[in-house]
């Protein structure tokens, strides 16, 4: 079946695979401090967190990537930074990784502090009194009572990171087997003449990994939210 | 331990200003008022997660809180168990989880805990371990909760109104248990409640809170014959409580004959064994006061006893205090008829008890 793909296809296949994989892996810790800073925190500059957090949601992606660029381009201040201890970002995958991830974040951190906002701040106090210390409350029960909201903010920043292409293009550019995923090679496809049979082959596999991505999430979301409930079996 | 939990605190929310000063001891230390009287604040503060604004509350020897000091024990290391309301079961652990989870954080603190066996065995929850909470009765819940706090080392018990949520039913399937941890464990409960009928069946000792003060305490028997707390205790009104012994059954008449202290009293049939206790209530209303030994009367509940006091009431009421062989027992009678009957400290007088109501035990709870 794998027949059916250029090599190159299948490499921007894997690779968007891959990138949405680390992008999602990569932002979830952040992602869970910030929805905690934001539901339970008090501090001030908490609304400027919020927008920040929620700019590349607004903005046009093309902006985010280039922002991207400008900080962590070859001399770019923090490019040269992660440089000197040898990582580079700029036309490579782990760059796609960063905007698919930043691109992501805002959908992230919203369904995690759904999750968060959800969990009955009593259970907590129950946790105290039982001699639970507070981070040992986080890890025992909030943690794991906020996991719909974690799994529900995965999916979503995965599926967000299979699909990105304005800041991944512009800050990673398009190139075949190092930085092309699977929407910029759909792009090139139609930028070419006769490029119609690739870009719809590419268009049924999209399809497909969206459809599947969403099958296991409500599997495993149904699997989660019964143990929440507290349910037998 | 033998010292307690001593609260003393001011808290102000918004308007509203909790104000106590009050000790706990062994035994059930009822905390009773109306909704909204400041008796969960009170219990928040004990277990520290609510910080007063002044006050000082110690356990034993150890410091919760000192306002004067600066001293703050978080609620994690103060070996309270509290059992809230809604029992507040952590919903992904199983009850065997839920039971272990403070058990684990008391090992590793190394503080003494109680066998585990006994605990489950004591609430009867063992065949509900492997069950997650979700699928709980209110009053399997709230027994998982009271076994979960004390099997987390708990050196005070606190009961946010553990009974309040359930019906009369399951209210009455929890109460026994409760009389047995108050009689079975060496520490202090405190125990929220708005119900008289409950306070009075398990309770060693009362606090009055009223409008976030607490306006007396002391041990329930002398708190119940207080006249000038009888409006409190709504439509009971001032009454004598008796620690008695089942003496005996008259199968002919349906009777049990029940010693206390006051002298023996008859009851219709009590499903008890000769021996064992029961507390009974005698309202100082079903009291009638003779000055000569009464014949041909349908009571027969008759004790001899002596004026030691006549307490003004209100209106037209009023109080007697009797001495019934060392044990004390209010009567109302009117003011009109203590007058016509030359009523005075030290003079000897006959009681008609009309009714006692068993407090303890059954489903005696109205």
């Amino acid at each position: 079946m794998l027949d059916a793909f250029t090599p190159d296809e299948l490499a921007a296949i894997r690779l968007s695979l891959r990138v949405a994989f680390w992008a999602t892996l990569g932002s979830l810790p952040l992602g869970i401090g910030v929805a905690w800073l934001l539901a339970r925190g008090r501090f001030p500059g908490k609304v400027l967190l919020d927008g920040l957090v929620h700019m590349p949601l607004v903005l046009p992606p093309v902006v985010t990537g280039y922002v991207l660029l400008l900080l962590f381009g070859r001399n770019g201040p923090l490019g040269k930074l992660l440089g000197e201890v040898g990582i580079v970002l700029a036309f490579d995958w782990k760059g796609a990784a960063l905007a698919c991830a930043v691109m992501g974040f805002p959908l992230l951190v919203r369904a995690v502090r759904l999750g968060l906002e959800a969990v009955d701040q009593g259970l907590e106090e129950a946790a105290a009194t039982l001699g639970a210390a507070p981070p040992l409350v986080f890890l025992t029960v909030t943690l794991p009572l906020m996991l719909p909201g974690i799994v529900a903010g995965a999916i979503l920043c995965f599926a967000k990171a299979l699909g990105e292409f304005g800041a991944t293009i512009t800050f990673v550019s398009n190139i075949p087997g190092r930085t092309q995923t699977l929407p910029s090679a759909l792009y090139s496809y139609t930028q070419v003449p006769g490029g119609d049979a690739g870009a719809l082959r590419l268009t049924i596999v999209a399809a497909v990994l969206a459809v599947a991505a969403l099958v296991a999430s409500e599997m495993l979301a149904r699997r989660v939210r019964r143990r929440v409930e507290g349910r037998d079996g | 331990m033998a010292e307690g939990l001593s609260v003393s605190l001011r808290h102000r929310q918004g308007d509203f200003t909790v104000e106590a000063d009050f000790r706990a001891g062994p035994g059930v230390t009822a905390l009773f008022g109306r909704s909204g009287a400041g008796k969960t604040t009170l219990l928040r503060a004990v277990a520290g997660l609510l910080r007063p604004q002044q006050g000082r509350i110690t356990l034993g020897g150890r410091v919760f809180v000192d306002t004067g000091t600066g001293a703050w024990l978080p609620p994690h290391r103060r070996r309270v168990g509290y059992v809230f309301q809604d029992a507040r079961l952590f919903p992904h652990l199983t009850v065997r989880q839920n039971l272990a989870y403070g058990r684990w954080f008391a090992g590793r603190g190394g503080a003494t805990t109680v066998p585990f066996d006994d605990i489950v065995g004591m609430l009867g929850i063992v065949p509900l371990l492997g069950r997650r909470p979700g699928g709980l009765s209110g009053g399997e819940r709230q027994r998982v909760a009271i076994g979960r706090a004390l099997l987390a080392g708990a050196e005070v018990l606190l009961l946010d109104e553990p009974l309040a949520s359930l019906d009369a039913a399951r209210r009455a399937e929890i109460l026994p248990y409760l009389e047995r941890l108050r009689d079975g464990l060496d520490l202090p409960i405190l125990h929220v409640s708005h119900s008289l009928a409950e306070v009075v069946r398990l309770a060693t000792a009362l606090v009055l809170v009223e409008q976030g003060r607490v306006v007396a305490s002391g041990p329930l028997a002398a708190m119940l014959a207080r006249p000038d707390l009888a409006a409190l205790f709504g439509r009971f009104g001032t009454a004598t409580l008796l620690e008695g012994t089942v003496e005996g059954h008259d199968p002919a008449w349906e009777l049990t004959r029940v010693a206390t202290p006051a002298g023996p009293l008859l009851l219709p049939r009590l499903d008890r064994p000769v021996g064992a206790a029961v507390r009974l209530r005698v309202l100082a209303r079903d009291v009638l006061l003779s000055t000569r030994p009464p014949r041909d009367l349908s009571a027969r509940n008759v004790l001899p006893g002596m004026v030691t006091a006549l307490l003004p009431g209100t209106g037209a009421e009023m109080e007697a205090s009797l001495d019934m062989a060392g044990q004390p027992l209010t009567a109302s009678l009117t003011r009109l008829a203590a007058a016509e009957l030359g009523l005075a400290p030290g003079q000897p007088v006959w009681a008609v008890v009309k009714a006692v109501a068993v407090v303890d035990g059954g489903t005696g709870l109205d």
